[in-house]
């Protein structure tokens, strides 16, 4: 019962405000750890590919950013979830903290994507499933910011993208599953929990670059959702309290 | 241990230089701007909402 209290607690801005910035320190620091472990392994440690020669590498980034692109849409779709649901005021300056970042990824993955394309099939785009889902997938981030940003009430604009973030969420599967479902262009999926057809560091260096685009974006919306919170809870106590004492003092 | 046998050799990429280069720069420089972006953006939108307050408590006290 005590954690369910804990957990609440944090629900709240008030308390919530103060515990992210303490946070995000560590998770800056996290996020350099794992990048330059990564970047250790994947481009100095791991062996050239039999098929792609040293052109793989480029996987460092792309599979991070596709990875990051659809789990931070999931994470937007379920707080956009909890905020329909339970009418909570976090969920909504959760959920837009996070959006730049989203499309931010997705934009990464699709340009990796077409500068890995270019010297393996010989061509920039092709109308393929994985990537004409993926590019849905930014409209659907940069959607989503052009509508709250149209609406001027934040709760209803919170509303309004929470709906089309829910009906966009269908997206997510067809990209996954788009590389088994049709014949595409795109190569199937290089790690397995069974069995991965890739070597051990290349691997881990996927692995610790995926961790580090995590930490990185989890800082990032923090940081983010900081400045959201102050904006939207300007007229109460403890923003004012914020602004008048510590604020002043911070970056 | 290091994959490379010159610093040449590292920067070549197997004569994919370009575009492996080109996706590590891009994905650097979008990680280094969307940090400062966000911070100017708390900069100005925490003086903004301090004037704000300010103009508020001067309007109540008069």
């Amino acid at each position: 019962m005590k954690d369910r209290f804990n957990l609440y607690r944090f629900a709240s801005p008030a308390t919530f405000y103060p515990f992210a910035g303490a946070l995000i320190p560590y998770f800056v620091a996290v996020s350099i750890v794992f990048g330059l472990a990564g970047l250790w392994l994947g481009m100095l440690v791991a062996p050239t590919d039999f098929q792609q020669g040293e052109g793989y590498r480029i996987i460092f980034i792309h599979v991070p950013a596709s990875w990051m692109s659809m789990f931070i849409y999931l994470v937007m779709a379920g707080w956009a979830a909890i905020g329909l649901a339970f009418n909570t005021r976090l969920s909504g300056m959760m959920a837009q903290a996070l959006a730049p970042t989203g499309a931010l990824m997705a934009f990464l993955s699709l340009l990796t994507g077409a500068l890995w394309g270019k010297p393996m099939w010989g061509a920039w785009w092709v109308w393929d499933a994985r990537l004409t889902s993926e590019l849905i997938l930014l409209f659907l981030y940069i959607g989503y910011m052009a509508l709250t940003a149209a609406i001027d009430d934040a709760r209803r604009a919170d509303k309004a993208g929470g709906l089309l973030l829910l009906v966009g969420v269908v997206n997510i599967p067809i990209i996954y599953f788009s590389v088994k479902w049709w014949n595409t262009l795109h190569q199937g999926s290089s790690v397995n929990l069974a069995k991965s057809s890739m070597a051990t560091t290349m691997l881990w260096g996927m692995l610790l670059m995926a961790m580090c685009f995590w930490m990185y974006s989890i800082a990032i919306a923090l940081m983010r959702v900081r400045t959201i919170m102050l904006e939207r809870e300007r007229h109460t106590d403890w923003v004012k309290a914020e602004l008048l004492g510590k604020a002043g003092d911070e970056k | 241990m290091i994959h490379w046998n010159s610093f040449s050799d590292f920067i070549a990429m197997g004569g994919y230089g370009f575009y492996v280069w080109g996706s590590f720069g891009a994905t650097v420089l979008i990680m280094a701007i969307e940090p400062i972006v966000v911070a100017r953006n708390r900069k100005t939108t925490i003086a903004r909402l301090k004037r704000q307050l300010r103009a508020e408590t001067r309007n109540t006290a008069e």
